[in-house]
Parts: C-alpha cells; sequence; structure tokens
C-alpha cells in the first residue's frame, strides 16, 4: 500500500466532493419537479417551492389521474411497450443469431449484414418514410409505432457480439448430439445470454416508453397517442392549450405548473422503477457488446 | 467429409426482418424521387411531376437556409466537444475513487437521466428554467444576477442546448471510458511506482496513454453526427423567438414537410443532410478502421 500523501488527501476530498456535486446535480431538477407537483398552487405559482413540497398536497395527482386524455395515453403506451418489445425481442434475437456465425458456416452472413447496416447509416428521411407508412395504411393504427423501427439494428449488433463471444465448443457439442439451428439457438445461446438480453430489454423497453414524435405524426387523431406524445403537446404548445387549461384549472385546487409537473413525474415513474433492476445489467452487456470489434 | 449444419434455418430467421426493412427502410430510400418531383399526395409518387434540381434550388434560395445550416453545426459540434471532455474527465475522477458503494452509486444517479425523453425533460427545464419562477434563476436571485431567459434569449439558447444535452448524458457516455480503464493492466502501474512515479505521473503516463485508442476512436467517430444537433431536445426547448440561432435542418424538414406541406423542398432539404451525414458517417468508420482496427460488426 503507498501512504498517503497530504496531497493526494486534498485531492480525495476534492475529488468525492466533486462527484458527490455532478450526482446532485442530476437529482436536484427532478426533485424540484416532484416537491412542486406536491406543493399547493400557490405555493408553486409564487415560486416558494425549493426541494421540499410546500402546503403538502395531492391535488395535481389527482386531477391528472382523472384526466382521461391522461389515462387513455397511459394505457396506449403500455399497448405499445408490450406490442413494440415483443416483435423487437424476437426479430433482434432472429437476426444475431445467424449473423454471429463465421462466413465459412453461412456464406450470405456479409450481404444479409450490410443490409442491415446501410439503414443505419442511410435513410429515406422524415417525408418519404412518413408517405410510406402513410401508403401502407398504417396512419392511426398502433401498429406504426411499432413495425417501422422493428428492426433496431444497434441492438442486434450488441446481441450479435456477444453471441460471438460464446465458446464455439458449446455450439459443436450441441450440434453433435444432433441439435439444429433452432434448438442451439432457443436451447443452448439463449439461456446464456440472460446479461445482454437484459440490456436490450432495458434499451428497447426504455425507447418503446419514451417514444412521442412517431405518436405524434402517425396519429391523426389525439385520442390515439402514447402518453410522452400527450404529454408533448400539453409541455410544449402552451399557446394553444393555456387558455383552455386556464379555464378548466379554475375551479380546481391545481395550478397548470403544478399540474404538468406532476404528469411529468408520473410519465418519468415506470422507468425509474425498472431502471434499478436492469442497470446492473446493462453496464456489463453493453460494454461486451459495443467496445469489442 | 465432416457434416455441417444447414444454412436454411439461418435464411429463414432473416426472412422476417428482411421483408420489415425493405418496407419500412428500403422503399423510403426509393421515396426520396420526391425531392426531385413538384410531390402532391393526391397524385402520389408515380404521377407526380418531375421538375429535376428545382427543389435544391429554391432550398439554397431560402432566407434562412444557410443560417439554419450554420446553427446546425455549430450546435452539433459544441455538443460533440463537451461530450467527449466532460464523460472523460468524469471517468478519471470515478477510477480515482476507492470506496466502491461511492462509486456505484454515483455511477447509478448519474446514468439516469440519459434514460429519460426529452418530452420529460423538455417539461422539467422549461420548469427550472423559467426567468420568472424557476428555481434556476431563484438560486441567481441570491447572488444578485438578473433572471436570465435561457430557452428564449437567442444568445442564450445554443448554449443552453449544450448545457441541457451534457447533463442528460454525460454520466451514461463515461461508461465506456470506465471500461477502457479497467482494462489497463494493472502491472503497469506497479511497474511506474517502482519507476518512483507519483500519483499525477501514473494518471499522465500510464492512465491516459491506456485510454488513448477509445478516447481517438470515440472523436473520429463523433464525426459522423456533425450536422445531428438533437432533434427530439431542440423541437422540446425551442419557440420562434429563438428560431435565429436555434432552428436546425431537422426542425426545418420537420416544418417545411409536416406543417408547410412543401414535400418536395423538404425532402430535398432531409436529402442534403442524409448525403452530406452519409459520407462523414463513411469516413469516419474508414479512418477508424484503419487507425484503430474498429468495425461495425
Amino acid at each position: 500500500m503507498q501512504k498517503l500523501t497530504t496531497g493526494r488527501k486534498v485531492f480525495l476530498t476534492f475529488n468525492y466532493i466533486i462527484l458527490a456535486i455532478a450526482a446532485l446535480l442530476c437529482l436536484l431538477p427532478l426533485i424540484n419537479v416532484l416537491a412542486i407537483s406536491l406543493s399547493s398552487k400557490s405555493a408553486a405559482a409564487a415560486g416558494f417551492v425549493k426541494f421540499w413540497p410546500v402546503d403538502f398536497t395531492l391535488a395535481s395527482y389527482k386531477y391528472a389521474l382523472s384526466k382521461p386524455e391522461f389515462v387513455k395515453g397511459f394505457l396506449v403506451s403500455l399497448e405499445r411497450v408490450a406490442l413494440g418489445y415483443i416483435v423487437n425481442m424476437v426479430l433482434t434475437i432472429l437476426i444475431a443469431y445467424p449473423l454471429s456465425k463465421e462466413r465459412a458456416n453461412f456464406r450470405f452472413r456479409h450481404y444479409y449484414a450490410w443490409f442491415f447496416i446501410i439503414t443505419m447509416m442511410f435513410n429515406g428521411g422524415l417525408i418519404p418514410t412518413y408517405m410510406t407508412i402513410k401508403e401502407v395504411g398504417l396512419l392511426d393504427s398502433i401498429w406504426a409505432l411499432v413495425l417501422p423501427g422493428a428492426v433496431p439494428v444497434f441492438n442486434v449488433i450488441l446481441l450479435m457480439n456477444f453471441f460471438r463471444g460464446l465458446p464455439k465448443e458449446i455450439e459443436e457439442a450441441a450440434f453433435m448430439d444432433g441439435a439444429g439451428h433452432w434448438r442451439i439457438l432457443l436451447q443452448v445461446f439463449l439461456p446464456l445470454s440472460l446479461p445482454s438480453i437484459a440490456t436490450v430489454s432495458l434499451f428497447v423497453l426504455v425507447h418503446h416508453w419514451n417514444s412521442w414524435f412517431d405518436g405524434l405524426i402517425y396519429m391523426n387523431s389525439p385520442k390515439n397517442y402514447p402518453l410522452q406524445s400527450y404529454l408533448q403537446t400539453i409541455i410544449v404548445t402552451p399557446e394553444l392549450n393555456t387558455l383552455q387549461t386556464d379555464q378548466l384549472l379554475e375551479a380546481t385546487m391545481v395550478s397548470d405548473r403544478t399540474f404538468k409537473a406532476a404528469q411529468v413525474f408520473l410519465a418519468a415513474l415506470p422507468i425509474l422503477m425498472v431502471y434499478p433492476f436492469l442497470q446492473k445489467y446493462f453496464m456489463k452487456g453493453l460494454v461486451m457488446g459495443a467496445v469489442k470489434g | 467429409m465432416k457434416k455441417r449444419l444447414q444454412e436454411l434455418p439461418l435464411h429463414i430467421m432473416l426472412i422476417p426482418g428482411v421483408i420489415l426493412t425493405i418496407i419500412f427502410s428500403y422503399i423510403p430510400i426509393a421515396g426520396i424521387v420526391i425531392a426531385f418531383q413538384k410531390f402532391s399526395p393526391a397524385k402520389g409518387i408515380f404521377h407526380s411531376k418531375f421538375i429535376g434540381w428545382d427543389n435544391f434550388e429554391y432550398m439554397f434560395n431560402m432566407p434562412n437556409f444557410f443560417g439554419v445550416l450554420w446553427n446546425t453545426i455549430f450546435i452539433a459540434v459544441l455538443k460533440i466537444i463537451a461530450g467527449l471532455v466532460v464523460p472523460i474527465i468524469v471517468a478519471l475522477l470515478l477510477n480515482e475513487v476507492g470506496k466502491q458503494f461511492f462509486k456505484r452509486t454515483v455511477q447509478t444517479i448519474i446514468y439516469f437521466p440519459h434514460f429519460l425523453s426529452w418530452v420529460i425533460l423538455g417539461g422539467i427545464f422549461i420548469d427550472i428554467l423559467s426567468p420568472s419562477n424557476g428555481i434556476v434563476n431563484e438560486i441567481l436571485g441570491v447572488f444578485g444576477l438578473d433572471p436570465i431567459f435561457f430557452l428564449g434569449d437567442e444568445d442564450w439558447f445554443p448554449y443552453t442546448l449544450v448545457a441541457t444535452d451534457v447533463w442528460k448524458n454525460f454520466g451514461y457516455g463515461t461508461i465506456v471510458y470506465l471500461a477502457a480503464l479497467t482494462n489497463i493492466d494493472p502491472h503497469l502501474y506497479e511497474a511506474a511506482v517502482v519507476d518512483g512515479a507519483n500519483r499525477w505521473k501514473q494518471t499522465w503516463h500510464v492512465t491516459l496513454p491506456g485510454m488513448l485508442p477509445i478516447i481517438m476512436l470515440m472523436t473520429v467517430l463523433s464525426l459522423g453526427n456533425v450536422l445531428n444537433a438533437g432533434f427530439e431536445q431542440v423541437y422540446n426547448l425551442y419557440s420562434p423567438m429563438v428560431y435565429s440561432t436555434g432552428d436546425i435542418i431537422d426542425t426545418l424538414v420537420y416544418r417545411l414537410g409536416l406543417i408547410d406541406a412543401q414535400y418536395g423542398v423538404a425532402t430535398a432539404v432531409g436529402l442534403f443532410k442524409s448525403v452530406i451525414s452519409f459520407v462523414l458517417i463513411v469516413l469516419a468508420n474508414f479512418l477508424a478502421n484503419r487507425y484503430a482496427g474498429y468495425r461495425v460488426f
């Protein structure tokens, strides 16, 4: 062990302080908004709320949960996450497995690989993509939010690299026992790949929960908006909504500010809930998949 | 002859993905012809009139086009630089922490903002940066500073974008550098100690050289993002007040195409960006492969 010099001690103290500040800077904006959402209308409007609720009340949450648009959006989002998760995971696994083979064992590997990689480097852009989805007849359908992004190429690469890292002997042994590709994939590769699957799961779930732009442009009718698209319209286009909400809010105990804060926090809640369970996997899974060339 | 696994099941596994990719990625690429048409949705892609390069001529003659192009590059390049420097510094600091509990707690907290959408963060930042009752200006007020309209002042807006982007992504960005740090051979540090190197010298002569390849790689690969100023962020934070410094190519395409229904021009502007980005990405990957042995797959 090296003996700590005075300089080292000073450095370490500062280091701990700087990192603690960095972590606090990440948390405080969230705590501030949470505190506002739990405060009374007048305290929030006057700017009295810092990091602890003033005149604690759940009125904003009750109001948000009683709003049909909010509840409907929540349900659409859940449906989207469920469908999107299944479609993304099935396709990611089914594509990653063949692409993880050596060229000697799968002669067309490189053609398929380029076929998918090119879509990461070049795309049709907003208008041609929109027109395609319109022509296919998906406007206003939940599938417009699921199918266009059905093949998440980045996740495919992640899982493919993980598959490639598995010892070749395992596959050969299974082959000797008479297993075909389907059985090797389902009964050998998948059970061994749980950290990587967990990582990809986190990305896919978060992606579908967080997406808002596709909902905004592909859903003609706001009643089909997922939660984040609905939130986008109330947060970012205030000119259109202030009048309406102010009139609605007049009779309640809720201000526009506390109401927005409550909805923002509710929309972040599912992520807050899955994050602690999945985060221990993703560091491992991500590094294994992404850093290896 | 050695028996081999059949290749047919591999093709079958790929079929659904290939079909969906053709429909939702390759057909839109073919749809780029809209950029060369006077496109109207009623006539469709097959009956709209071809007008050659007119849409591109219109694009270059728009009074705001070069301003928007400049905003895009300015914001994107600042984000790239900040997005490289801050995570490297934080990773170096985290690497010096001996207490594992503290290190893990900090990591868990600073990774988290990456997983929140720009809609949620838009809601948060619009609130905390408000000049009338936002907490940031309340705190500035304690120090006797006048309120700053971070999201409504055209001089502040680009820097607000960079700062909020760093806030969201710096923690997550440390992951690759921390991985590189744990891969440095501990014997190198022991050898350095034997040679009488103190902590600073160890950092300078062992840690930084050990991180250099990944730093170079991340720098080169970020070249592909020079025209990506961050649509989702800008769209949720900007307003007509800050168009002069905050409007970017992607938001311009959105407004031209889906608000003004100028489909041909919007596609042309989008194509202009896609082509330049494509060239940059190919160049970045070529350089990364050449000098760092990096391969996408």
